[in-house]
C-alpha cells in the first residue's frame, strides 16, 4: 500500500506538470492577450504593462519563471486585479465556495441515494416513477435557468431566500446557490444509484440472504447498498473536484464572491496566471480526489486489487 | 417483502425533513431595525474593480467608486458644469498653454493637508513607465508627458511645477480648452504622496487606504461589496448627507435587478433589455444622458465594403427609429453622425450635434439604387460570406439579427452573423479579420475630439483601415493645434463630414444610460460621462 | 398376471419434445421484444420520434421560418395563429423551436455517440489490462480532465472557424468522453474479477471475445445511462458556449440557446422560457425513460 501510494503520488505530479505545460501552451495558442480593450492601448503603455507583467520576456523563459513559482506554491500576481496574487485570489475565495459545494454534497449525495434506492427497491412501480422524475428535473433544465429560476420564484416571488448575495456566509443566503449547484449531481447520482441498486438486487449473494430470512435493512444496508455504491464512487473523484471549485453560472447568478467565476472569466479576460493558477488548484484536487476514490474502492469492493496484476 | 425497509426509508425522510426544517427557521430570524435617521444607500457598480488606485484604473466600476472615494481639482456637477474641487480657482495663459491652479484648504481623510505636491507626485506616478497605467495618454496634454510615458524624456521635463504648496502650474503640449474639465477624470485625482511612498500597496486594503472626495473607505470585500462612508476630513464635508454608501459588486445585471426589486439594493444600471418595457411601464425606469454612440464598422480593405456606395447604401437601409422602439428600447436617439449630442459647440448653449446636423438620410429606394450603381442590383452578386461581427451579448445579438433582417429585406442580401468570445472579437477587429463589426463608444470628456480624433489614418482605434488626408488634415493639423474653439470647432465639423461622406462606419443610436433607484433617494447626479454621483444625495 | 400385447403401444417419439417450438431469437429480437413489454420505455420512444418528427418535418407544415423578424408583433401570447407566441423580434417561437430541436437533438445524439465510441474503447482497454496500463491511460484522463475544457474549445472553434454545427459536435464530443470512459473501466474492473470471465478465460476465450461477450455487454447498464444523461449534457454544455459567445451562430438558434434568451425574460415574458425549456425537459425524460429501457432490456442479468 506504501509504496502503491508513492507511485501514485509520484505520478500524480507528473500529471500536474504536464497539464500545466498542456495549457500554458493553450493559453498562448488562442487569440487575444490580456490587455486587449476596446479602447485601444497606445503602444508606448503597451511596452510598459509588457514590462511590469513579464511579457516581453520569451515565452521560453515566462514558462520556466512559471514553474519555478509554482514549485514554491506560488501562483503569481493576476492580470486582472492589481495588486493582488492568484493565492490572494484563492484563499478569499475557496473557502465560501467550499462552504456552498459542501452543502450541495450533502443535498446531491443525501438525495441521490435515498432516491436512487428507493427507485431500485420499488422498480417499475409508483415510487420509482416518482424518484426518477424528481431526478429527472435536475438535469432537465440547464444550471443558469434553473438558477435563475429558483432566484426568481423561491428568491423574489415567494420571498423565501435572499435571492442575491453571500451575506457574510448567512446560510439562508446559502440554500438557493446549493439546490441550484447540487441539482445536476442529484440527477446523476440517483439514476447510477438505481441502475447499480438493481443490479446488485438480482445477484446471488443477496437472493442467498433473503433465503437465510436476513431482516430486510440488514440485506439493503449491509449487502446491497455496499456493493451498489461502487459506480457512484467512481462519480464521486470528478463530482468532489467539480463542486469544491465551484460553478461560474451559480457564483454568477446569485453574486456569490468564490473562485468558480474565476474558471470561466480567467479565461474570457485571458488573465494568463488566473488561468494557470485555477488549473493547478482544479488539477491538484482532482488527483487527491481519484486517489482516494481508488483507495475507497479497495475498502467496499476487496476483490479490486490497486497494484493490478492482470488476472486473478 | 421489504416491509421492514419501508418503515425505515419513511424514518429516515422524515428525520431529513426535520433536520432541513429546522435549520431553515432557526437561520430566519429578522435582525433588529437598524436606528432611524442614518441615510445609507446602495448601488450596484457592477464588478470586482481591477484597483481603486485612480491612476491605473480603467472601468466603469472603478469610475463609480472613486467618484465617492476622490476629487480632482475640479468635479463635473449637475449640467455637465465643471465646479471647482480642490481647486479653488485657475487662470490661463494668454496662448491658453498655462494653466495656474490654486488649492483651497483641503485635507485628505487621514487630516494630512492636500498640496500642490500632491499633485505633482500623482501625475508623475501615473506617467510612470513603471506604473504602466493604461490610461495614461489622459495626460499627454500635458508638455513633455508623452516622452516621459514612452520612456524618451525625463520626469523632469513634465510641464508640471510646484510654485508654493498650493499653486500647481501646468504646461500644456498645445492649448487644449477641455484639460481642465479633465482634472475631474480619475487618472488625474490626486494620491496622498506620504500615504503612498510610505505604503506602495496603501490602495489594496481599507485600512490604509487614503482619499480627498466626499467618502472615505470602510470595507473591501472582494466581489462581494465597497463600503465607503463620510469624509469628515473633506472640504465641503457639510453639504455631504449620506453616512454610507454600499457599492455591490455583481456581474449578472439580471441579478443586480432582481436584488433591486426585491429590496436588496437600492439602485442598479446596466438593465437588461428584455426588462426595460416592463420595467418603463411601471414607470420605475430612469434614463440618464450618455455620451456614447453605437455603430458598426465596415472594412474598407475588403470586398464589398470597398466600395464607398455599398457602405452608404447599407447605412441607408435600416430603420434605426424602429431599431430603438423594438429592440433596444431605452429611449436612445437615432445616430445620423457619428459624434453624440452632449459635446459644446462654439456659441455657449449651442450642442456639437445639432450645428453639425444630420448626415444620413433613411432611404431605401435610394439605398437599392447605389446598390445596383455598385454592382449588386437588388442583391445579386452579393458574396455569399459577408458577415457582421459582434461579441457576445443580449443586445448585441438582437440588433445584429434585426440589422440583418432589414438588410435582407430592404436590399435583398444575405449577410451572416459571426458571434465571438470577448478577446477574440477583439483580437479580430484589430486585425480587420471581419467584414462588419459591431461597435461602441463612449467619450471620456465633454468635447467632440474625444470621438473625432478615433480614424485618423492608423490610429489605434480606427479598426476599419479607413484612411482620408483632409480629414487627418483637420484633426492632426488644424484642430488638436489650436486652443482656439473658433478654429477647433469647425476643422472637427469639417473633418465629421468628410468622415460620413466616406461612411466607415455607420452609425446606429447614440446611448441613453436606463437605471433604477428607489424613489426616497434623492440628489444623486448621473454625469452623461457615467458615474454617478452620490456628494449632495440624500434618504427619505 | 399376464398382459395384452394390445394393452401396449410404443411409446411416441421424444425427440419432438425436445424440438425447440419458439423461432429462435437473436439478441436484438430478444432485446426489443423486453423492451415493447415496458411502457415507460415505449411512451418515451414514441415521445422522442413525436419530437424527431415535430423538428425535422415540423418546419414543412408551417407557414413561418426562424429568421424573418416582424417587429410589430414581438412577444405575442400564444394564439392561433402563434401557436407559442413570438419572441423578441416578433419571430414565430414554435418555428424557432423546431429548427432549434434539429441542432438540438443532433448535438445530442451525434456528440454522445462521438463520446460514447471513444469512451468505452478507452475505458475498456484501460480497465480490461489493469496494472500500469490501467494507471497510465487514467493518467492521461486526468491530464486531460484538468486541462480547463474552455481553453481547448476557444481554440478548436478559432481553428475549426465559424461556429458550424459540425465544429459544434464534434468539439462536444471531443469534450466530453473522459467520463464515459472512467465508468467504463470503473465496470470492467469489477467485472474481470468475476467467476464467468474467470471461467471464459481458463477456457481460453481471446481478449477480443471476453471484451465483446462477456464484458462490454454486462457494463451496458451504466454506459446507456451515461449515455442517456450525456445528451443533455451536450445540449447543455453548446447552451453554455452560446452563453458565452461560442455557439450556434445566430439567426440559427438551439433549445438551449433559446432557453438561454429565455432566462433573461422570466418576469417579463416567461413563455419565453417555458417552451424551450420543455421541450428540453420532456426529451430528457423521454431519454432517460427509453435509456432505462434498454438498459433492462439489453442487460443479461435482467433476463429472468
Amino acid at each position: 500500500m506504501a509504496k502503491y501510494l508513492l507511485q501514485r503520488i509520484a505520478s500524480a505530479l507528473l500529471v500536474l506538470f504536464l497539464v500545466v505545460s498542456l495549457t500554458f501552451v493553450l493559453m498562448h495558442s488562442i487569440p487575444g492577450g490580456p490587455f486587449s480593450r476596446e479602447k485601444q492601448v497606445p503602444p508606448a503603455v503597451l511596452i510598459n504593462l509588457e514590462e511590469r507583467y513579464h511579457m516581453n520576456d520569451p515565452l521560453s523563459k515566462q514558462y520556466i519563471d512559471y514553474m519555478k513559482n509554482v514549485a514554491q506554491f506560488n501562483l503569481g500576481p493576476t492580470f486582472r486585479y492589481e495588486g493582488r496574487t492568484v493565492n490572494d485570489l484563492i484563499k478569499d475565495g475557496l473557502p465560501k465556495t467550499a462552504t456552498i459545494g459542501f452543502i450541495a454534497t450533502i443535498f446531491a449525495l443525501g438525495g441521490g441515494l435515498l432516491l436512487g434506492t428507493i427507485a431500485a427497491l420499488w422498480h417499475n412501480k409508483t415510487p420509482d416513477t416518482l424518484a426518477t422524475f424528481i431526478a429527472t428535473i435536475g438535469v432537465s433544465v440547464p444550471s443558469f435557468v434553473m438558477a435563475t429560476f429558483l432566484q426568481y420564484y423561491l428568491g423574489y416571488k415567494l420571498g423565501l431566500f435572499p435571492p442575491v448575495g453571500w451575506n457574510n456566509g448567512a446560510f439562508k443566503n446559502l440554500v438557493l446557490p446549493s439546490i441550484a449547484l447540487g441539482a445536476f449531481p442529484i440527477a446523476q447520482i440517483t439514476r447510477l444509484m438505481r441502475t447499480s441498486m438493481l443490479d446488485v438486487l438480482s445477484q446471488d449473494y443477496i437472493r442467498t440472504a433473503k433465503s437465510k430470512g436476513l431482516p430486510g435493512y440488514v440485506i439493503i444496508g449491509r449487502h446491497a447498498m455496499r456493493n451498489a455504491l461502487l459506480p457512484v464512487i467512481t462519480y464521486l473523484g470528478p463530482f468532489f473536484a467539480y463542486i469544491l471549485t465551484g460553478n461560474f453560472i451559480v457564483e454568477f447568478v446569485f453574486g456569490i464572491p468564490g473562485i468558480g467565476q474565476f474558471f470561466v472569466t480567467s479565461i474570457t479576460n485571458r488573465d494568463y496566471s488566473t488561468i494557470m493558477g485555477m488549473t493547478v488548484l482544479f488539477c491538484s484536487l482532482l488527483v487527491v480526489f481519484n486517489l482516494l476514490v481508488d483507495i475507497a474502492y479497495t475498502f467496499i469492493d476487496p476483490r479490486i486489487k490497486l497494484t493490478g496484476q492482470k488476472g486473478a | 417483502m421489504f416491509k421492514i425497509k419501508k418503515k425505515r426509508i419513511l424514518t429516515v425522510a422524515v428525520a431529513m425533513l426535520l433536520v432541513v426544517s429546522v435549520m431553515l427557521t432557526g437561520c430566519s430570524s429578522n435582525q433588529p431595525a437598524a436606528p432611524a435617521k442614518v441615510m445609507k444607500t446602495s448601488f450596484n457598480a457592477g464588478a470586482e474593480p481591477k484597483t481603486l488606485d485612480p491612476a491605473i484604473s480603467t472601468g466603469v466600476p472603478e469610475s463609480h467608486i472613486q467618484t465617492a472615494l476622490f476629487e480632482g481639482l475640479t468635479r463635473i456637477g449637475e449640467g455637465e458644469k465643471v465646479l471647482p474641487g480642490i481647486a479653488e480657482s485657475w487662470t490661463q495663459s494668454a496662448d491658453g498653454t498655462v494653466i495656474t491652479f490654486k488649492l483651497r484648504d483641503a485635507k485628505w481623510s487621514n487630516g494630512d493637508p492636500i498640496t500642490a505636491e500632491d499633485f505633482k507626485y500623482s501625475w508623475l506616478r501615473a506617467l510612470s513607465p513603471e506604473m504602466a497605467s493604461e490610461y495614461s495618454y489622459q495626460l499627454y496634454y500635458i508638455k513633455g508627458a508623452e516622452d516621459y510615458n514612452a520612456k524618451k524624456g525625463s520626469a523632469d521635463a513634465v510641464g508640471i511645477k510646484v510654485v508654493d504648496p498650493k499653486t500647481l502650474e501646468v504646461t500644456l503640449a498645445a492649448p487644449t480648452p477641455y484639460f481642465i474639465a479633465l482634472t475631474a477624470f480619475h487618472t488625474l485625482y490626486p494620491v496622498s504622496k506620504k500615504a503612498s511612498e510610505a505604503n506602495k500597496d496603501w490602495s489594496l486594503k481599507a485600512d490604509t487606504f487614503v482619499s480627498d472626495g466626499p467618502f472615505k473607505m470602510q470595507e473591501w470585500k472582494h466581489n462581494d461589496q465597497v463600503v465607503v462612508v463620510k469624509n469628515e476630513n473633506y472640504w465641503d464635508a457639510k453639504s455631504v448627507k449620506l453616512s454610507e454608501v454600499t457599492f455591490k459588486l455583481l456581474e449578472d445585471n439580471k441579478a443586480a435587478l432582481t436584488a433591486f426589486e426585491s429590496g436588496q439594493l437600492d439602485a442598479t444600471e446596466n438593465i437588461p433589455i428584455e426588462d426595460i418595457g416592463r420595467l418603463q411601464a411601471s414607470k420605475v425606469l430612469k434614463v440618464a444622458p450618455y455620451i456614447g454612440t453605437s455603430y458598426y464598422r465596415f472594412n474598407v480593405t475588403k470586398k464589398p465594403f470597398d466600395n464607398v456606395k455599398v457602405r452608404k447604401a447599407l447605412a441607408m437601409a435600416i430603420d434605426r427609429q424602429m431599431l430603438i422602439d423594438k429592440v433596444v428600447k431605452g429611449g436612445q436617439k437615432p445616430a445620423y453622425a457619428f459624434t453624440p449630442p452632449g459635446m459644446v459647440d462654439l456659441e455657449p448653449g449651442k450642442d456639437f450635434r445639432t450645428v453639425g446636423g444630420d448626415y444620413i438620410k433613411e432611404d431605401v429606394a435610394a439605398a437599392k439604387a447605389l446598390l445596383a450603381e455598385a454592382g449588386y442590383p437588388d442583391g445579386k452578386n452579393w458574396p455569399a460570406d459577408v458577415a457582421i461581427l459582434y461579441n457576445t451579448s443580449s443586445i448585441n445579438k438582437l440588433l445584429a439579427e434585426a440589422i440583418q433582417n432589414m438588410w435582407k429585406t430592404n436590399l435583398g442580401i444575405d449577410i451572416q452573423l459571426h458571434n465571438e468570445e470577448w478577446a477574440v472579437y477583439l483580437e479580430n477587429q484589430k486585425k480587420l479579420n471581419y467584414n462588419i463589426s459591431r461597435a461602441a463608444w463612449i467619450g471620456d470628456y465633454a468635447d467632440a475630439m474625444t470621438f473625432m480624433d478615433m480614424f485618423v489614418t492608423g490610429g489605434g482605434n480606427n479598426q476599419t483601415g479607413w484612411s482620408n488626408a483632409e480629414y487627418d488634415k483637420q484633426i492632426k493639423e488644424i484642430a488638436n493645434k489650436s486652443g482656439d474653439q473658433k478654429v477647433r470647432i469647425p476643422a472637427m465639423h469639417a473633418a465629421e463630414k468628410a468622415l460620413m461622406d466616406d461612411m466607415p462606419i455607420m452609425p446606429i443610436y447614440y446611448y441613453t444610460l436606463p437605471w433604477v433607484i428607489k424613489d426616497n433617494i434623492k440628489g444623486v447626479f448621473r454625469s452623461s460621462l457615467g458615474p454617478i454621483d452620490y456628494k449632495f444625495a440624500t434618504v427619505e | 398376471m399376464k398382459l395384452a400385447q394390445n394393452l401396449f403401444e410404443p411409446a411416441k417419439s421424444q425427440i419432438s419434445a425436445e424440438h425447440i417450438n419458439r423461432p429462435s431469437t437473436t439478441m436484438l429480437q430478444d432485446a426489443w421484444r423486453r423492451f415493447k413489454k415496458n411502457k415507460l420505455a415505449m411512451a418515451g420512444l414514441i415521445t422522442l420520434a413525436s419530437l424527431i418528427l415535430f423538428a425535422f418535418i415540423g418546419p414543412y407544415l408551417i407557414k413561418y421560418n426562424y429568421y424573418t423578424n416582424d417587429l410589430m408583433n414581438q412577444y405575442l401570447n400564444p394564439s392561433w395563429i402563434h401557436p407559442f407566441g413570438t419572441d423578441a423580434l416578433g419571430r414565430d417561437t414554435m418555428a424557432r423551436l423546431m429548427y432549434g430541436g434539429q441542432v438540438s437533438l443532433a448535438i445530442g445524439f451525434v456528440s454522445v455517440l462521438i463520446n460514447l465510441s471513444i469512451g468505452v474503447f478507452y475505458g475498456g482497454i484501460s480497465g480490461y489490462f489493469g496494472g500500469r496500463i490501467d494507471n497510465l491511460m487514467m493518467r492521461i484522463i486526468d491530464i486531460i480532465y484538468s486541462v480547463p475544457d474552455l481553453l481547448y474549445v476557444i481554440l478548436l472553434m478559432v481553428v475549426m472557424g465559424k461556429g458550424g454545427l459540425l465544429n459544434i459536435m464534434i468539439v462536444l464530443g471531443i469534450v466530453n468522453w473522459m467520463g464515459m470512459a472512467r465508468i467504463v473501466r470503473g465496470q470492467i474492473l469489477t467485472l474481470r474479477e468475476q467467476e464467468y470471465v474467470l471461467a471464459s478465460r481458463t477456457l481460453g476465450a481471446s481478449t477480443s471475445r471476453l471484451m465483446l461477450k462477456h464484458l462490454i455487454p454486462n457494463a451496458m447498464g451504466p454506459i446507456i445511462i451515461t449515455s442517456a444523461l450525456a445528451i443533455p449534457s451536450a445540449i447543455f454544455m453548446e447552451a453554455f458556449l452560446s452563453f458565452i459567445g461560442i455557439g450556434i451562430q445566430p439567426p440559427f438558434a438551439s433549445w438551449g440557446s433559446l432557453a438561454a434568451e429565455g432566462r433573461l425574460n422570466i418576469p417579463s415574458y416567461p413563455y419565453a422560457l417555458f417552451f424551450p425549456a420543455a421541450a428540453i425537459a420532456i426529451t430528457m425524460l423521454a431519454f432517460n425513460f427509453v435509456g432505462d429501457g434498454l438498459r433492462d432490456a439489453f442487460d443479461p442479468k435482467m433476463r429472468k
